[in-house]
């Protein structure tokens, strides 16, 4: 609802896109659901994976393998920098610099997907993780290619910042727009770069740490001002440590099994009766997942605590009071994703 | 590392302050009972030793005799986390509990897909409307007696609101 | 404004009135209205387009192929038709960053002359779906689809468009485009290929190229 072309009244309609996978993954075994896992937030499928993969190991208490645990770290950092490669180049996109700076962007995202093609043969939504670790080995040339890769992700990520940093439009679109304070943040749930983005240092790497992250070091890279301009700021920021904590998983990941064997794990899972809650930081916030188990081979019931839904609380906080033209920028901050926000 | 608080620790303090309250706990999870959820948590989230200011989570899921509503919390100063969970809808009757968007506004759009897709109403909620689908949807598609059918064979479609109770296919 | 927000943080004002916009229902009064109205077409929807629509095959006549005038000016007008199909920007899932992707500097669009993604179905050719179709989305895409002017054309990317995909049993998911509107190409995949979406539109160019002006008509009514 418009005054000429301030925003007066904000509704979001949802559910353009609600394909009932809470529903389906009653009817899949667990394995079988990692495939509509991918599917829900689709620029981050290995992170999704990740998030539904720990779930499925803390219910069915299985131990992972150590090498696959390294591997599934590499590529979930390598799916955060597509992530937000993706988001800085929409937003650059929607600010009016249509088409050259998402061609970089994109660009360098199908760097990375090629080497997620050498992982596991899927571009993006690839069901690479298994209970326990994931399905395939990294081939002799993947390890070569990551390094080139790991270059050529810092060269793009100055070529962005370049644009961001310096750019007299992208400032004057996007500082001072859509504030929030780090109170109605937290009080509104609102986890992931925009909360980094308003100062608090709350990164579930970091607080909660799953897999080895407890064995890396990495800096969360945090902002003051929470507007547009911050929430980028740290996007762009946040794959910058990615690079950093791939390089030191490489160092660190040994030989071995990347699953543990059938005999331990079985192929048709059968977790003990009971429920499992765990988050992860996904490329937009806190990803959970929370799986009921009743013994059978498929979930009782399976939900995903979608950070782009929760994400989009504060919409009516964010919007009303600016201009129509910040509203395309504002969306492209929160970062959605709407496979995510209707699952 | 998150400290998680254990159900039978939780559950006493709980009981400190809101007596009457609780119902049972277990491993991780306390059960409240759903009167005194709104005070519940609005304790869990103001008081200095819990200071439970992030909502993580909230989902329900269909035990046939009965729904539970799951509240998962975090601590963010504290670092900590719990489990909070109601049992509403005892009987398959009307299922509602007290909407805890007066305490954290992130429960906004989880309970009104919790509405949505098991049909368990939140008093007070502000705009409480279907969020996933669309008005006029036959039935709540998460709880076990919505059949699904197969959609592309015309004959298959059910005749009445799907209220079958099959368990689910 | 922003100012404003900054120092004072409502905790608890779902739908109020931050800075003196419209006092709170002025919006949610009209929009429960507006999510029955739309409740109701979807369930029309729903129930009218369980059918499948049949695919349209073009089949040309024998003795209009030897007829040597109609086919050249056929040929110009198909070459021109089929060298600048302007696609609809109508991505709703994953399948539609591999479009993205098919358009960008890989593999790129643009030189079938299709890198211009019209975002106004008056000014486009062909309705690309690439994602999974649900009820909901289905009305708005029936009326892009009506909107297109003739000659117009369909592709429908990705097993979602096709039949329903990993979402086949799923309560509101269309079990196929072809339910809405009737497709030329299908291309399969999960999401497909760049490449494979490129040689599904160079098939629906065979296609463009086997129209005539006396056969049948371009696109579909």
């Amino acid at each position: 609802m418009f005054d000429g072309e301030q925003v007066v009244d904000v509704e979001p309609v949802f559910g353009y896109l609600h394909r009932g996978s809470e529903k389906l993954a009653e009817e899949r075994t667990y394995t079988q659901i990692v495939t509509l896992t991918d599917r829900m937030d689709y620029v981050s499928s290995m992170l999704n994976n990740q998030g539904y993969m720990l779930a499925v190991e803390k219910l069915a208490e299985i131990e992972p393998s150590p090498r696959g645990v390294w591997l599934r770290m590499i590529a979930s950092e390598l799916q955060r920098i597509a992530s937000h490669l993706v988001a800085t180049g929409f937003l650059l996109q929607d600010l009016g610099a249509l088409g050259t700076p998402l061609i970089y962007a994109m660009r360098e995202r199908e760097n990375i997907l090629d080497l997620f093609e050498m992982l596991c043969g899927a571009r993006i939504t690839n069901s690479y993780l298994r209970p326990g670790g994931v399905f395939m080995d990294a081939p002799a040339e993947f390890w070569p290619a990551l390094d080139r890769g790991l270059d050529d992700i810092v060269q793009t990520i100055d070529e962005l910042e370049e644009y961001l940093s310096g750019n007299e439009i992208v400032f004057s679109r996007t500082k001072g727009t859509a504030v929030l304070s780090p109170e109605l943040l937290i009080n509104a749930s609102i986890t992931g770069p925009m909360l980094r983005a308003s100062g608090v240092d709350w990164d579930l790497r970091h607080r909660a740490p799953y897999d080895y992250y407890d064995r890396i070091t990495f800096e969360r890279k945090l902002h003051t001002a929470s507007d547009n301009y911050a929430r980028y700021w740290v996007r762009v920021q946040e794959a910058r440590e990615s690079v950093k904590i791939i390089k030191q998983c490489i160092e660190q990941i040994e030989p071995g099994p990347v699953r543990p064997s059938f005999d331990v794990v079985p192929r048709l899972l059968r977790p003990p009766v009971g429920d499992a809650y765990v988050a992860i930081e996904g490329s937009k916030g806190e990803l959970g997942f929370y799986l009921v188990s009743d013994g059978g081979i498929s979930p009782y019931r399976m939900h995903v605590r979608a950070s782009s839904l929760i994400n989009l609380t504060l919409l009516r906080d964010m919007l009303i009071g600016g201009q129509f033209g910040d509203l395309f920028v504002t969306f492209g901050s929160v970062d959605l994703n709407m496979g995510e926000v209707d699952r | 590392m998150t400290t998680v608080w254990s159900g039978n620790a939780l559950a006493e303090a709980i009981e400190a302050f809101a007596p009457g309250s609780v119902e049972s706990s277990a491993g991780i999870d306390v059960w409240v009972k759903a009167e005194s959820i709104s005070s519940v948590c609005e304790g869990l989230k103001s008081r200095s030793e819990f200071k439970f200011d992030l909502l993580s989570s909230l989902t329900a899921v269909d035990y046939i005799d009965h729904f539970e509503v799951v509240y998962h919390l975090t601590s963010l100063p504290m670092n900590s986390s719990a489990v909070v969970k109601a049992r509403v809808g005892f009987g398959r009757k009307e299922a509602s509990i007290s909407s805890v968007v007066p305490i954290w506004r992130g429960a906004d759009y989880q309970e009104r897909e919790v509405w949505d897709l098991m049909g368990i109403r939140f008093d007070g909620h502000p705009n409480h409307k279907r969020i996933m689908l669309w008005e006029g949807f036959p039935g709540h598609p998460l709880r076990k007696d919505y059949v699904t059918y197969d959609q592309s064979i015309a004959a298959a479609a059910p005749d009445d609101s799907g209220a079958s109770v099959d368990g689910g296919e | 404004m922003g100012d404003e927000r900054m120092t004072e943080p409502k905790l608890f004002d779902p739908y109020g009135t931050p800075a003196g916009a419209d006092p709170r229902g002025a919006l949610q009064s009209i929009t429960l209205d507006l999510d029955r109205t739309e409740g109701d077409a979807v369930n029309r929807m729903k129930s009218t387009h369980l059918e499948p629509f049949p695919d349209p095959v073009l089949e040309v006549p024998d003795e209009l192929r030897r007829s040597v005038i109609v086919s050249s000016i056929d040929y110009l007008l198909n070459w021109a038709r089929k060298s600048s199909v302007f696609p609809l920007q109508s991505g709703l899932a994953c399948c539609s960053f591999e479009m993205i992707g098919a358009a960008m500097a890989r593999f790129d669009l643009a030189r079938f002359g299709m890198e211009a993604m019209r975002a106004s179905p008056r000014q486009a050719d062909l309705l690309i779906v690439a994602g999974t179709l649900t009820w909901k989305m289905a009305v708005p895409l029936r009326r892009l689809y009506d909107q297109m002017a003739e000659p117009r054309w369909v592709i429908s990317m990705g097993v979602c468009a096709t039949s329903g995909g990993p979402y086949y049993q799923s309560y509101s998911v269309v079990p196929g485009v072809n339910h809405i509107m009737p497709v030329d190409v299908y291309v399969p995949g999960c999401p497909p290929r760049p490449d494979a979406l490129l040689y599904g539109i160079m098939q629906l160019h065979d296609k463009i190229r086997r129209y005539s002006l006396a056969g049948q008509a371009a696109g579909h009514e």
